[in-house]
């Protein structure tokens, strides 16, 4: 491929030797970094969520208050999140995996609560009729029923997660985001490009992962039957993270 | 909570409330560039959004949904700083246009999946009754289509304006104004209370909208439409 020319120096977009020259360690150590600040938050965010998502659904009352606050936490920037964590944290990760878990939550709580409110009445009845306890019906029958609804929420927080890390290279923490202030600082294109890149990669790849897992896990959303809900529920979900 | 106190009391120093660089002159320069960018993405999105969700049959509509559905989850992929670091290396235009090239490409897709998403869920039975009347297509869509989808169209253009007011903070990163001003001259400078300072501002102005855009589902969403999505 002919490097794409660009810039008004005649820079072109892409200059493979710099990618080759760097893959082993900067681009390599940028990559290893983006995982951790945003698969970690990921995950404390899931683990927090379950048990918060179903005392909600559990105690109804508790619902309301915890979607104002989830919907502010929503609608907090990013940045100013990570800026003002820097006075308690300093410049280390946790800096970056706080915010990013509270977006998580945001995002996940409701669709916890969502996903077990879309369990119809009669199955939850069957499920107490053929004798199954509370826990029982709970891990065999509610949650694989919501899992569409909490996986299309663990997508969009997962999605969002890894671009949202990158607005952490303003302060010398963004994984590939790194990439991209090298790019400002040299005027120079190709680490910037081979960072978008890369993120949107990372992030496309891992949504195909969880669409993977959600498809396993519920071979009978394919079976027909109950088909054409998703893209609503989908839809209706609010897009991105605020950087 | 030290930090936080200093950082208050940043907001009652003498001279930051004039001047280029006081609060209300960071606030409109904030405001201007998002703003500008909400009405592109507006003026882009809500239409299109009207428009594709009248493909209701056929192959066509398959991949029109498709597409649309796509463009929102690789809109939510995009780094947006990465995109806005690009354009300024990349073009040589005047300061504007770097930072609303990435906020704009950034606000489309939530503005336009949910209108489209919105106009798609009108029940059938809705638009023949509106047939039966004699309404044109046109006034189907105004009068029956776009009401109905308001709940979805709004949640759309809060998203859209919440990440639009966050991500203009980077404006400053690239030598542009508003209140991510504070966040880069404090780090630069080891200022922690003008940082957190202009942290606060950005999260405040970000909460109050979102507030505004509640306020405004109360008031402009009929109150028939309200009582059937359930809030």
């Amino acid at each position: 491929m002919s490097p794409l020319a660009a810039g008004d120096d005649g820079e072109p977009l892409i200059r493979w030797e710099w990618i080759s020259n760097n893959l082993t360690d900067d681009i390599a150590e940028a990559l290893r970094e983006h995982l951790i600040l945003s698969f970690t938050p990921v995950l404390l965010g899931f683990l927090v969520s379950l048990p918060l998502g179903l005392a909600c659904a559990r105690w109804k009352r508790l619902y309301q208050p915890t979607l104002a606050i989830t919907s502010i936490l929503y609608a907090l920037p990013a940045i100013a999140l990570f800026v003002i964590l820097i006075a308690f944290t300093g410049l280390t990760y946790t800096t970056v995996v706080v915010p990013l878990t509270l977006y998580t939550l945001s995002v996940l709580v409701p669709g916890v609560v969502d996903g077990l409110a879309a369990v119809p009445d009669h199955v939850r009845q069957a499920a107490t009729a053929m004798g199954f306890g509370p826990l029982r019906r709970l891990l065999q029958v509610e949650l694989p029923i919501a899992l569409p609804v909490v996986m299309a929420g663990l997508r969009v927080a997962t999605v969002s997660n890894i671009s949202l890390v990158s607005v952490g290279a303003i302060m010398g923490l963004g994984g590939l985001g790194q990439l991209f202030t090298t790019g400002l600082q040299r005027d120079f294109p190709t680490p910037i490009v081979v960072g978008v890149v890369l993120v949107i990669l990372l992030a496309l790849l891992s949504d195909l992962i969880l669409l993977g897992i959600q498809r396993a896990f519920t071979p009978w959303e394919r079976a027909g039957g109950t088909r054409r809900r998703k893209t609503a529920d989908q839809a209706a979900l609010p897009g991105g993270g605020a950087a | 909570m030290n930090a936080i106190f200093d950082a208050l009391s940043w907001f009652g120093e003498s001279g930051q409330w004039s001047g280029p660089d006081g609060i209300p002159s960071r606030l409109a320069e904030h405001l201007w560039y998002s703003l500008l960018a909400f009405l592109i993405t507006v003026a882009i999105a809500l239409p299109l959004g009207l428009l594709l969700g009248h493909v209701r049959h056929g192959r066509l509509a398959g991949v029109v949904g498709f597409v649309v559905m796509a463009s929102a989850n690789a809109a939510r992929a995009l780094p947006t700083l990465g995109l806005l670091i690009l354009a300024v290396v990349l073009t040589s235009a005047g300061d504007l246009v770097p930072i609303l090239i990435p906020l704009v490409i950034l606000a489309v897709p939530p503005v336009l999946v949910n209108t489209y998403a919105g106009v798609q869920q009108v029940e059938p039975g809705l638009r023949d009754a509106a047939e039966g009347m004699g309404m044109t297509g046109v006034q189907v869509a105004l009068r029956l289509e776009a009401p109905v989808a308001l709940p979805l169209i709004l949640l759309g253009l809060r998203t859209a304006a919440i990440q639009i007011i966050s991500t203009a903070t980077l404006a400053a990163y690239v030598g542009l104004g508003g209140f991510g001003r504070y966040i880069m001259d404090g780090y630069a400078r080891q200022e922690y209370d003008q940082m957190a300072g202009g942290a606060i501002l950005v999260a405040v102005l970000a909460v109050l909208v979102q507030l505004l855009f509640a306020l405004l589902r109360r008031f402009v969403v009929s109150p028939g439409v309200r009582l059937q999505t359930g809030s």
